[in-house]
């Protein structure tokens, strides 16, 4: 299975690098832009074919390394 | 005293931090990041600064993992000393072994200069030579020093005189230098043995260089 982690900093945690480039995209004209948050992605291939097995793992990695979870929330998709 | 210092893949600041302590008559000891022991004669274990594993994923996040930092915590639990300066602070954070965390500075910029810092508490092991609101002078050098926790967790610092020491200008009025909660530069768990700060005493030794005030930062833990 893959698992696609979306790791990001929490809402309220100022995200400089997000309002950077909200000031730069401002800056170049596009109007209308309302939030810019940068985070990263991680993605991972697992060796087991079970799902929930795969989502608890990841849970796990996430919990343990790839996110910290004092300044930032993750997501994981499992497909 | 006998000084632990730690070296990780990426370290780079332990040979100035051997010879800061060996200045001030102090034996020093490098210890390589996959040893498994803490000699029971050390005082102090510091983990100095530098890019341990490149600062890959978040400054300190994998280095917390190394065999060391396992027997770093034992230590620290049964009443140890720990300074981690700069990439050590980052490593502690990481580790949990101090609160909050530290993010990439809000003007994105690596900063590296003379700061002025203004002493917060000074009922601590580390901080006990210096008055409380004295000003000290040491260099910054970092690109994720953004001290960031959540106002509980803030509170909670200032009850227990957990704040050490705050970026301030030359009065001792705090400054905005990376965007951290209050300008807060270092701060120390609530048992007052684990210390970790953003900016370099190790390299404040000499007049030359621009400032001798690291020396009664470093000296602190002798008492």
């Amino acid at each position: 299975m893959r698992a696609v982690v979306n790791v990001f900093l929490k809402d309220g945690v100022l995200d400089p690098q997000g309002k950077a480039s909200h000031h730069a995209l401002d800056s170049l004209g596009f109007e209308g832009v309302a939030d810019v948050r940068i985070g990263k992605q991680i993605i991972i291939k697992l060796e087991t074919n079970d799902r929930d097995e795969a989502q608890k793992e990841v849970e796990q990695m996430c919990e343990t390394l790839l996110a910290n979870t004092v300044i930032e929330d993750y997501t994981i998709e499992i497909d | 005293m006998n000084v632990a210092i730690l070296r990780f893949l990426g370290t780079n600041c332990e040979f100035d931090t051997q010879y800061a302590f060996e200045k001030l008559g102090h034996k020093t000891q490098i210890i390589w990041h996959e040893e498994h022991s803490i000699g029971e004669d050390i005082d102090l274990v510091v983990i100095p600064g530098g890019f341990s594993y490149g600062d890959y994923l978040r400054s300190g996040s994998i280095a917390r993992f190394s065999p060391i930092m396992k027997s770093v915590k034992v230590y620290a639990e049964n009443g140890g000393k720990v300074l981690g300066i700069c990439n050590g602070f980052q490593i502690l954070t990481e580790a949990g072994m101090l609160d909050g965390a530290l993010k990439r500075n809000n003007n994105l910029h690596f900063i590296s200069k003379y700061q002025h810092l203004s002493v917060v508490n000074n009922d601590n092991a580390f901080l006990n030579k210096c008055e409380k609101g004295e000003v000290l002078n040491i260099p910054i050098a970092h690109a994720d020093g953004n001290f960031y926790i959540d106002d509980d967790g803030f509170k909670e610092l200032e009850e227990n005189n957990q704040i050490l020491l705050r970026y301030s200008d030359k009065s001792g009025n705090p400054v905005v230098v990376n965007g951290s909660v209050t300008s807060i530069a270092g701060i120390c768990n609530k048992e007052k043995n684990i210390f970790g700060l953003m900016p370099h005493p190790e390299r404040a030794l000499e007049s030359i260089l621009g400032s001798i005030d690291g020396i009664k930062m470093l000296q602190g833990f002798e008492a």
